[in-house]
C-alpha cells in the first residue's frame, strides 16, 4: 500500500555504533544531573537565605529554565554565548543547556518537598536539643529526599531524552546524532529512527524502574 | 527548680501572655487548665526557650532561658516537652526515633543509646513496637512514643502541652496512665491539659489561665471544689 520495503537490516548492523552513541547519550545525562543537582542546591540555598539578590538570581534561574524550550537553552549557550567569543563544543554546549534545564527543575522540585514537611519536624528537633543544623540533617533532609526522589528521576529521564536536542547544535556523537548521520548516509530514516527509538525507550524505562526500586528499598516507611 | 517571673509575650499586636509569675518545685506536678488562647501552650514552648519572651525572665536551675549567651541545645536536654502532635520522625522507626537525640545530641554509643531507647519505650509500654515505622501505630501509640523520646534524654523536667487533644477519646486513657506513672515516680511535670479529671488526681498545683493572665493557683481540691476567681468558676461550669 504505500509502496516502501523495509531493510531494517541495515539498522541492525549499525546497532553497535548506536549504542556506543547511547552510552554517551547516558554520559551526557548522567554529568548534566550531577551538574544540575548541584546548582539545584546552591539555587535553593539562595532562595532560603533571605538575601534579595541571591533570592531573584535563583527566582530568575528557574523561571528561565522552566518556561522557555530546553532547545533555545541549548543554543543559547552553543551559539548565544558564542556571540560574545565564549565558544562550547557541541558536547559543552548540550552539557551546560541540559544542567541549565535540571538546576530549574530540581530547585522547584527541592522546594516543593521543603515545604511539605511541617514545620513542626524542625520544631520536635530543636526540642529534643538538636542544633538548627542537625535537625535539619537528621529529621527533614531525609524526608525531604523521600519527596523529592521520584521527581528528580523523572528529570533524569527528561535530560536523557533532551540529549537528542544536540543533532541541533552539531552534536553527533550520541544517540540522535549518530542515528542523524547513518540516516543522511543511508536514507533509512523509518529504520534508523525507529531503532533509536527503541534504544531511547528502553533507557528511559530501565532509569524509571531502577529508580522506583531503589525508592522502595530507601524508603521503607 | 523552675522561675517563671513576671512573663510578656506577644504575637504581632495580641499579647498572649500579660505577666505570668509561677515556680515550679522539683518534684512537683502543675497542671494548667484554662480556655483556648489564655496562653497556656505558649508559656511552655517559651519555658524551653522555643519561643522568645519579650519580658520578664524565666529561669531553670539557675539558668536565665531567654539571656543573652545561654545555651538552649544544652538547656533542653534538662527539659523535654511532648507536644498535641506527637511529631513522630515518620522516616525512623520508633527504636530509631527514641535513639535520635540520644545518639547524635549527647553523643552516646549506638549500643548504649538503644539500651536507653528500649527502656523507655518498654517503660511507656511500647517494648513490642520497636521496629514498627509510627504510620503503622495509633495517635495513642505514637503519643507515647514521643514522651519515651523526650524521657530517652533523661531531662529533669517535662512539659506536656495537650498532649491528649489530638487523640481519639479511647486512646486518651492510655497516654494519661503514662502522665500519671512520670507523676508517680516523682518527675517534675507542668502539664497544659483539657482533662479535669487527670488534673484532679495527679497534680500537686493547678493554674487557671485567663486571657494571658494566671487567674488562679491552687491545690486541686481548691481549684475544683471552692475557686475563688469568676472566671475559673465559669469556665469549670463549662467542662463539667
Amino acid at each position: 500500500m504505500f509502496n516502501y520495503t523495509f531493510h531494517w537490516n541495515q539498522a541492525l548492523k549499525a546497532l553497535p555504533q548506536m549504542l556506543d552513541g547511547a552510552l554517551v547519550t547516558l554520559e551526557i545525562a548522567l554529568v548534566s544531573m550531577a551538574i544540575g543537582l548541584a546548582c539545584a542546591i546552591g539555587l535553593t540555598l539562595f532562595r532560603l537565605s533571605g538575601n534579595r539578590l541571591l533570592g531573584s538570581f535563583a527566582s530568575a534561574w528557574v523561571e528561565i529554565a522552566r518556561n522557555t524550550p530546553a532547545l533555545f537553552q541549548i543554543y543559547m549557550a552553543h551559539f548565544g554565548l558564542g556571540n560574545f567569543g565564549l565558544h562550547l563544543s557541541p558536547y559543552a554546549a548540550l552539557l551546560v543547556g541540559i544542567a541549565f534545564n535540571n538546576a530549574g527543575y530540581l530547585a522547584e522540585n527541592f522546594r516543593g518537598a521543603l515545604k511539605a514537611i511541617p514545620d513542626t519536624q524542625t520544631r520536635a528537633g530543636r526540642s529534643l536539643g538538636m542544633t538548627s543544623l542537625q535537625a535539619f540533617r537528621l529529621v527533614v533532609l531525609p524526608q525531604m529526599l523521600r519527596v523529592a526522589f521520584l521527581p528528580a528521576s523523572n528529570q533524569m529521564v527528561w535530560a536523557i531524552l533532551m540529549t537528542s536536542l544536540g543533532v541541533t547544535v552539531g552534536m553527533n556523537a550520541d544517540l540522535a546524532g549518530v542515528t542523524q548521520e547513518l540516516n543522511a548516509r543511508s536514507f533509512r530514516t523509518f529504520e534508523f529512527f525507529a531503532l533509536a527509538a527503541v534504544i531511547y525507550y528502553v533507557i528511559a524505562k530501565a532509569v524509571t524502574l531502577a529508580a522506583r526500586a531503589l525508592a522502595w528499598r530507601m524508603f521503607r516507611y | 527548680m523552675i522561675e517563671i517571673e513576671n512573663v510578656r509575650k506577644s504575637f504581632g499586636p495580641l499579647e498572649v501572655l500579660k505577666g505570668i509569675d509561677l515556680t515550679v518545685e522539683k518534684g512537683e506536678v502543675v497542671t494548667i487548665i484554662g480556655g483556648s488562647g489564655s496562653g497556656k501552650s505558649t508559656l511552655l514552648t517559651c519555658i524551653n526557650g522555643l519561643e522568645p519572651i519579650d519580658s520578664g525572665r524565666i529561669v531553670i536551675d539557675g539558668t536565665d532561658v531567654h539571656a543573652k549567651g545561654t545555651d538552649l541545645n544544652r538547656l533542653r536536654r534538662k527539659v523535654g516537652i511532648v507536644f498535641q502532635q506527637w511529631n513522630a520522625f515518620p522516616h525512623l522507626t520508633v527504636l530509631e526515633n527514641v535513639m535520635l537525640a540520644p545518639r547524635k545530641v549527647l553523643g552516646l554509643t549506638k549500643d548504649k543509646a538503644e539500651q536507653i531507647a528500649v527502656k523507655q519505650l518498654t517503660h511507656v509500654g511500647l517494648g513490642e513496637k520497636l521496629k514498627v515505622y509510627p504510620a503503622r501505630m495509633s495517635g495513642g501509640q505514637q503519643q507515647r512514643m514521643a514522651i519515651a523520646r523526650a524521657l530517652a534524654m533523661s531531662p529533669e523536667y517535662m512539659l506536656f502541652d495537650e498532649v491528649t487533644s489530638a487523640l481519639d477519646p479511647m486512646l486518651v486513657g492510655e497516654v494519661l496512665d503514662t502522665l500519671k506513672m512520670l507523676a508517680e515516680e516523682g518527675m517534675t511535670m507542668i502539664c497544659v491539659t483539657h482533662e479535669m479529671a487527670f488534673a484532679r488526681d495527679v497534680s500537686d498545683r493547678v493554674a487557671f489561665f485567663h486571657q494571658g493572665v494566671m487567674a488562679e493557683i491552687g491545690a486541686p481540691d481548691q481549684i475544683f471544689g471552692a475557686p475563688q476567681h469568676a472566671e475559673t468558676q465559669k469556665f469549670l461550669a463549662s467542662v463539667r
